[in-house]
C-alpha cells in the first residue's frame, strides 16, 4: 500500500499552505507502511474533534469517528474500552484538547489509556476565524481579544508530563521526517502517547519564521529521565523567547487502562443464572 | 394484620437504612409483599433519617404515612413522627433519650420501653447494635417467632451476628406481644431497589458497558452494576464527568457494544451535546435519567418529577428519540431490555426516566409475569468495510458534508425512524389502565405516582390511566384509554403538571391537578384523602 490509496474523494479545502497538511501526509505514510508491515487497518480507528484539524478523517479512509469540540479524547477511549483489540488514533486542534476538552486529555494520560492523541497546534482558533487559544502568547491579538490576550499560555507538555501520560513528544509542521518517526513510535507505544504539533495557521498566525529560527531536534536527550523531561518541557513557555526542542521528551513503560478490558461478545452465556442467584440472594 | 407500616428514625449515618432492610426481610420470610420508603438527608453524618416499612398480603406499591409501630431510639423521631401513629398502634422507645416526649399518646397508642443503651453496654456491643435491639422488640411486638429474626439475622447480617442476636434477645425480651402476624405460609419475592432492577433489566437486555459519574439517585445503579461487574460479565466505568460519561459511552457504542450511562438532570445538562451526537452519528445510546427536585442542585436526596419535558426536548436539533418512565422496579427492569433493543435496532438515544421513589423505593420484585425481548446485534467495524461516523451533517459514507439534497434526505432518514419505532411499541402495553375501568373519573399519573394512584384508586374505585411511553407518545393507546372518561386529574410531582402539559400537545385536558413539590412523594392515605376531596365535587 502506498500513502496515495489511504485517500478519499473529498476536496480538501484547508488553507494554502496549512500546517495540516503535513500532519495529514505524515499520518498516511505512517498508516500505510503499518499496512505493509501487517498491521490491520480495519482495526484502526481515526478520531477527531471539531476545528480545522477535524477535517483530517474525511481525508482518510480508515474507519473514523469525527466528534463533537472538545471531546475526541473522550470518544477516543471509548472505542479502545469498547474493544481494546482497535488502534485508536486521536487527532485534535489545541482549543479543542486544551481549551474545551483539557479535562478528558489529563485524565486519559492519567489513566495511561492505549491511545494516541495528535494534537494540531497552531496556537489559534482557525475555522471560527482567529482568536486566542490556551497556547496563544501573552498579548495574542485575535477577534475576541482586539487588545491583546491578557492570559499566559498553557505549556501542553508540561501539562502532559503532570497528567500521568507516558509518551510526550513535540513535533513542527516543516518536518515531516521527524512527524513520521513519532507518529509511528506513539502509535506503537503501549499507553497513553500525545504528541503537540507545532503547526502554522497560514492565514491567522503565520508563526513559520519564528519556529524555524528556534527549533532544534533533541539528540542525546535521556527520554526515559523524568527529570530531564521537565528541564526540556520548561526551556519554552509557549510565550517567550528561548529554544524549541522537537522530538521525544518523555517515555515510560507503564501498566494500560484499557489492559483488564476485553472485547465482551453480547450476552455471556451465565448471566440468566447470575441474575437469579442475585434475586435468590435478596429474598 | 392483612396490611401494616413501621417507621424507624435515628440519625444519618446511624444504619436506619440497614436496619429498615432487615426488617422488610423478617416480614419478606413470613411472605409478605413489602415496600421500603427510606427519607435521609444529603449528609454523611446527623441529620434525620428514616425508613417506613409497609407489609401487605397484597402486592404494595408505596408508603403509608400513618404507621403501626415506631421504633424511636431517639427524641427527634419521636417529635416529627408521633402523630403518624395511627389509633391502635406501639411505640418502643429508649427511655434514657426520650424522656417527656411521649406524654401526648392517646389511649390505645402504647409505649413500650426499651433501655437499649443499657442492653448493649451490658452485652458489650457496638451501638449501631441499638438497631437490632429494636428490631428484637419488634418482633415480639409483632407476634413473630424468635426462629424467623435468628434465621434472617444469620443470612442478612453475617458481620457480628452473635451479637446482634444477644441484643436482639434481650429487646425481644423486654417487649410484649401487641399484634398478630400471620405466617402466610409462601415464598417471599426478592426485594429489590428499583436501581437495581433496572440494572438487571439492563444486564438482560445484553449491555455490555455501563458508564456514570455519580449522581443521586441512579448512583445505586453504577455501584450495583460496579459490584456485579464479574458476575455479569460487563464493563463499569466512572469517568471524570457526564461529558466524559458520554462520549466515552457512543466511543463503545461505535464498536458494536450495547451500553448505558446514569445520571440525574444536572449531570444530564451536562450530556445533552453527546446526546445530541447520538442522534446525528446514529450511535444508540440508552440514558437513565433519575429525577430530583430543581432547580440546580435542588433537594439531591429527594423526589420529583420535573424533567419530562427537559427529556423530550434534550439536545439541540431534532431527532428521534425514545423517552420512557417506567412506574416501578418491574416497569424498569422491562423496559431497560426493550431500551437497549430500541436503542440498537434504530440507532438513537434512548432516555429512561426515572426518579428517586422507582430509584431508590424497595419494594417485592415480582418478574414472573414478564417476557423477555430480544436484543438485536449491532455491526461492528470489522472486514473491508470503512465505518465513518460523523457529528456534521454527512452523506452516506459518513462524509462531512453541506449539500442541501443530502442534508435534506439524511434528515429525513433519521426523522423516519419515529414512525417505524411507534408502530412496534404498538405491540407493547404503553398506556397502563387499572382500577374501576368503567369509572367516569380518571387519575392521570406517571412514573413513580403509579403505584400511589393505582392503590388510592382501588380503595375510591377510580380509574389510573399511566402512559408509560412519553416518546413517540402512544396517541392511539392513550385515546383509548380516554373512552369514557368524563373528569381528569393528574397527579404529578412538579409545580407545573408536566404530563398535563404533554397531553394538550396531543388534544387532550386534564380537568384538575394535584400537584405536590415538596421533594416528598404522595403517601397513600394522603392522595386518598385529596383525591376524595377532588373527585366528589361537583364542579371541577
Amino acid at each position: 500500500m502506498i500513502p496515495k490509496e489511504l485517500s478519499t474523494n473529498t476536496t480538501n479545502t484547508w488553507c494554502p499552505g496549512c500546517g495540516n497538511f503535513a500532519i495529514l501526509n505524515a499520518a498516511k505514510s505512517v498508516l500505510a507502511a503499518l499496512s505493509n508491515e501487517g498491521y490491520s487497518l480495519s482495526d484502526t480507528v481515526l478520531v477527531s474533534g471539531i476545528g480545522c484539524h477535524a477535517k483530517i478523517v474525511d481525508y482518510i479512509n480508515v474507519n473514523s469517528f469525527y466528534s463533537i469540540h472538545g471531546r475526541a479524547t473522550p470518544a477516543a477511549e471509548g472505542i479502545k474500552i469498547g474493544n481494546p483489540e482497535l488502534t485508536v488514533v486521536g487527532f485534535a486542534g489545541d482549543g479543542d484538547a486544551y481549551g474545551e476538552g483539557l479535562e478528558h486529555l489529563l485524565f486519559a494520560a492519567k489513566r495511561n489509556i492505549n491511545i494516541t492523541m495528535i494534537i494540531h497546534d497552531n496556537r489559534v482558533y482557525g475555522l471560527t476565524t482567529g482568536q486566542y487559544t490556551p497556547t496563544s502568547p501573552l498579548g495574542y491579538k485575535g477577534r475576541s481579544t482586539p487588545k491583546g490576550s491578557a492570559e499566559l499560555p498553557f505549556n501542553p507538555i508540561e501539562l502532559m508530563l503532570a497528567g500521568g501520560a507516558t509518551y510526550v513528544a513535540r513535533g513542527y509542521s516543516h518536518g515531516l521526517e521527524l512527524l513520521k518517526k513519532l507518529f509511528r513510535e506513539a502509535i506503537l507505544h503501549k499507553g497513553f502517547s500525545v504528541i503537540d504539533v507545532l503547526q502554522v495557521c497560514a492565514t491567522y498566525f503565520n508563526e513559520y519564521d519564528y519556529y524555524t529560527e528556534r527549533v532544534y531536534e533533541l539528540k542525546d536527550h535521556d527520554a526515559t529521565d523524568y527529570e530531564a523531561a521537565w528541564r526540556r518541557a520548561g526551556e519554552w513557555d509557549y510565550n517567550g523567547d528561548a529554544p524549541i526542542a522537537l522530538g521525544l521528551i518523555y517515555r515510560k513503560a507503564a501498566p494500560c487502562f484499557d489492559a483488564s478490558f476485553k472485547k465482551t461478545g453480547g450476552k455471556t452465556p451465565d448471566r440468566t443464572e447470575a441474575i437469579n442467584r442475585f434475586l435468590s440472594d435478596n429474598k | 394484620m392483612n396490611e401494616f407500616s413501621i417507621l424507624i428514625g435515628g440519625r444519618a449515618g446511624d444504619g436506619i437504612d440497614k436496619a429498615g432492610l432487615v426488617i422488610a426481610y423478617m416480614l419478606n420470610r413470613l411472605g409478605y409483599y413489602l415496600y421500603i420508603y427510606h427519607d435521609y438527608p444529603s449528609i454523611i453524618r446527623g441529620g434525620h433519617t428514616f425508613s417506613i416499612i409497609r407489609a401487605s398480603e397484597e402486592k404494595v406499591f408505596t408508603h403509608a404515612d400513618s404507621v403501626d409501630v415506631i421504633l424511636a431510639i431517639n427524641k427527634e423521631t419521636v417529635e416529627l413522627h408521633l402523630k403518624r401513629l395511627k389509633p391502635v398502634s406501639v411505640i418502643v422507645y429508649e427511655p434514657k433519650t426520650i424522656g417527656d416526649a411521649l406524654t401526648s399518646l392517646r389511649p390505645d397508642q402504647k409505649a413500650l420501653a426499651v433501655p437499649v443503651a443499657t442492653i448493649i453496654k451490658e452485652e458489650d456491643a457496638p451501638p449501631v447494635t441499638g438497631n437490632s435491639v429494636m428490631i428484637g422488640a419488634l418482633a415480639k411486638v409483632l407476634g413473630i417467632k424468635w426462629l424467623v429474626l435468628e434465621e434472617v439475622f444469620r443470612r442478612k447480617l453475617p458481620k457480628a451476628t452473635d451479637k446482634n442476636l444477644n441484643v436482639a434477645r434481650r429487646g425481644y425480651d423486654q417487649a410484649e406481644t401487641c399484634f398478630h402476624t400471620n405466617d402466610l405460609d409462601q415464598d417471599g419475592l426478592p426485594l429489590l431497589t428499583g436501581n437495581e432492577a433496572l440494572g438487571l433489566g439492563l444486564v438482560k437486555g445484553g449491555i455490555n458497558t455501563y458508564i456514570a459519574y455519580p449522581m443521586t439517585p441512579t448512583s445505586n445503579v453504577l455501584h450495583f452494576m460496579a459490584a456485579n461487574a464479574d458476575n455479569f460479565g460487563l464493563k463499569v466505568i466512572h469517568p471524570e464527568s457526564e461529558i466524559g460519561v458520554i462520549l466515552m459511552a457512543l466511543g463503545c457504542a461505535y464498536t458494536g457494544e450495547h451500553v448505558a450511562v446514569g445520571t440525574s438532570g444536572g449531570g444530564f445538562c451536562l450530556m445533552t451535546e453527546g446526546f445530541s451526537l447520538s442522534a446525528m452519528a446514529e450511535l444508540p445510546i440508552v440514558v437513565v435519567l433519575g429525577q430530583r427536585p430543581g432547580p440546580s442542585t435542588g433537594l439531591p436526596t429527594y423526589s420529583s418529577q420535573t424533567e419530562l419535558h427537559f427529556a423530550l426536548n434534550a439536545g439541540q436539533g431534532e431527532f428521534t428519540r425514545f423517552v420512557v418512565a417506567p412506574g416501578d422496579s418491574e416497569e424498569s427492569y422491562l423496559w431497560a431490555q426493550r431500551a437497549l433493543a430500541a436503542a440498537a435496532k434504530y440507532r438513537i438515544p434512548v432516555i429512561i426516566l426515572v426518579d428517586k421513589n422507582v430509584c431508590e423505593g424497595v419494594c417485592s420484585f415480582d418478574a414472573s409475569s414478564l417476557d423477555a425481548v430480544a436484543v438485536p446485534e449491532l455491526p461492528v467495524p470489522e472486514g473491508k468495510i470503512t465505518f465513518k461516523i460523523n457529528s456534521y451533517e454527512h452523506d452516506e459514507n459518513g462524509i462531512t458534508t453541506e449539500d442541501p439534497g443530502i442534508t435534506k434526505a439524511m434528515q429525513d432518514k433519521r426523522l423516519a425512524k419515529t414512525k417505524e419505532l411507534a408502530e412496534e411499541l404498538d405491540g407493547y402495553n404503553q398506556v397502563g389502565v387499572y382500577g374501576n375501568r368503567k369509572s367516569p373519573t380518571a387519575i392521570l399519573c406517571w412514573g413513580s405516582n403509579k403505584g400511589v394512584c393505582v392503590e388510592a384508586a382501588r380503595s375510591l374505585d377510580l380509574k389510573v390511566i399511566q402512559p408509560i411511553v412519553m416518546s413517540p407518545f402512544p396517541l392511539k393507546q392513550f385515546k383509548k384509554a380516554m373512552t369514557g372518561v368524563e373528569k381528569l386529574i393528574a397527579v404529578e410531582n412538579n409545580a407545573t403538571g408536566q404530563m398535563a402539559k404533554l397531553i394538550t400537545e396531543h388534544g387532550f385536558n386534564a380537568d384538575r391537578s394535584l400537584l405536590k413539590y415538596d421533594g416528598r412523594p404522595f403517601s397513600v392515605d394522603e392522595l386518598e384523602s385529596k383525591l376524595t376531596t377532588i373527585a366528589k365535587g361537583h364542579n371541577p
